[in-house]
């Protein structure tokens, strides 16, 4: 069990990355990287709805939509479970935590439209993960985002002074950047547990 | 709104991916294949151009307040359908995109054609909005699919088109495609999530750069021509 978990951590976090070898998230990827602080705000943020989503959708999945035979369904249901527990997150941070919501601002009602986040918790369903994976993968999964947004607003701190071609201004450059982090992250690709 | 306006910028001056660039998850992450690209493009196009229709028509009844809610609830309705048709009938084509398909739900380029779009014209005029866009998006598809798969591994067309017995087209993702060069000459991280991003990132530099060039000539057309009218006048 154990090294189950352990397992589906390293893969979450390192060698199956959620944005530089599964593609999910790049929206916010490329579009809250321009500075540090927003990055790891957003990154934080993340790593919250991520967790949260996972574990509520289990068990909605689990308790409500299978016993009903209801599961072709699930699509539907989580995006709608998502899109309350958004908007319940920014309510209860903005009563209680108003230092955080402030910090985070913006990002929080955009989290909605993050693929990685409805994708968590769909390859939750694919792979069959029993409720304490799920969450561990959720949890690692939106650390794994955070890693990845936060390493990228650095290089994107430096890409400022860099000198290149007009035409590659904008998306074009992060683009090419961000596969240049990614083929860094690919030597993490031999790593395996047991 | 005149459709021909409406082609020229789905396709080009106002292209989903490489202008408006949103809806790029899924363009980096299935354009291995030329399969998985026409795949994928046919199944945002239609999605697209029903949740178009079905946004326009319903747009004077609902409330402001909760828009962005019912677009969602009627674009994860046509996603489900459209998941469940293709596990019916290419189960090759839901096997190869995976996740990609029901994530359709959060493609920006949905949700944002019908925030953009469809809230303010009419159902005809949003339909087809909806073919152009996704027409758009599918070109592009095709054309990163290409592209990587040509430097990838050397093949035209793999899993859609077979050649041993013939030319044909394939549905269940097993045609060897046209092998153009060996594949081991290939440069195979072209396939990797590297290859990705580096072909998207070139692709809107390409763009980006005609797009730059075709507005400077307009702009010398355009000195040019009221330069010629200053001179007349002044003649005359």
């Amino acid at each position: 069990m154990l090294t189950n978990i352990l397992a589906i951590s390293l893969g979450a976090i390192l060698t199956n990355n959620f944005i530089f070898s599964q593609f999910l998230g790049c929206c916010p990827f490329l579009g809250c990287s321009s500075k540090v602080d927003t990055a790891a705000g957003m990154g934080l943020a993340v790593v919250f709805v991520m967790g949260l989503a996972s574990a509520i959708c289990w068990v909605i999945d689990t308790y409500i939509l299978i016993p009903l035979g209801l599961a072709f369904l699930e699509t539907l249901a989580f995006i709608l479970v998502i899109a309350s527990l958004v908007q319940f997150v920014e309510m209860f941070l903005k009563k209680s935590v108003p230092s955080l919501y402030s910090a985070l601002g913006i990002y929080l009602p955009l989290i909605t439209t993050n693929c990685a986040v409805l994708g968590v918790v769909l390859l939750n369903v694919q792979n069959n993960y029993n409720f304490i994976e799920s969450v561990v993968y959720g949890v690692t999964g939106g650390l794994g985002f955070m890693l990845a947004i936060v390493l990228f607003a650095s290089v994107r701190e430096r890409i400022e002074f860099a000198d290149y071609p007009e035409c590659f201004e904008g998306f074009s450059i992060c683009l090419i950047s961000a596969g240049l982090v990614a083929l860094a992250f690919m030597g993490f690709s031999g790593m395996k547990i047991f | 709104m005149n459709i021909k306006k409406q082609f020229q910028e789905g396709l080009i001056t106002n292209n989903p991916v490489l202008v408006q660039q949103i809806g790029m998850c899924a363009t980096m992450a299935i354009t291995t294949t030329l399969f998985n690209g026409v795949g994928m493009g046919l199944s945002v196009l239609i999605i697209l151009t029903c949740c178009n229709v079905v946004v326009s028509a319903i747009r004077k009844i609902i409330p402001d307040e909760i828009r962005l809610a019912i677009f969602v609830v009627v674009i994860a309705g046509f996603v489900t359908i459209v998941d469940l048709l293709l596990q019916a009938y290419i189960p090759a084509l839901s096997a190869a995109l995976g996740v990609f398909i029901p994530l359709i739900v959060v493609n920006c380029i949905i949700i944002g054609r019908a925030e953009a779009f469809c809230q303010k014209n009419t159902v005809s005029a949003s339909f087809f909005d909806g073919i152009f866009q996704g027409l758009g998006y599918t070109c592009v598809l095709i054309l990163m699919c290409v592209f990587r798969e040509f430097v990838g591994s050397g093949r035209f067309g793999g899993g859609l088109i077979d050649i041993t017995n013939g030319f044909r087209f394939t549905l269940d993702g097993t045609g060897s495609g046209i092998q153009i060069f060996p594949s081991e000459y290939g440069a195979g991280i072209m396939n990797l999530p590297f290859g990705g991003f580096i072909t998207l990132g070139l692709l809107i530099a390409v763009m980006q750069y005609a797009l730059k060039k075709s507005a400077k000539k307009k702009a010398l057309a355009e000195r040019a021509a009221a330069e010629a009218a200053a001179d007349k006048e002044e003649d005359e």
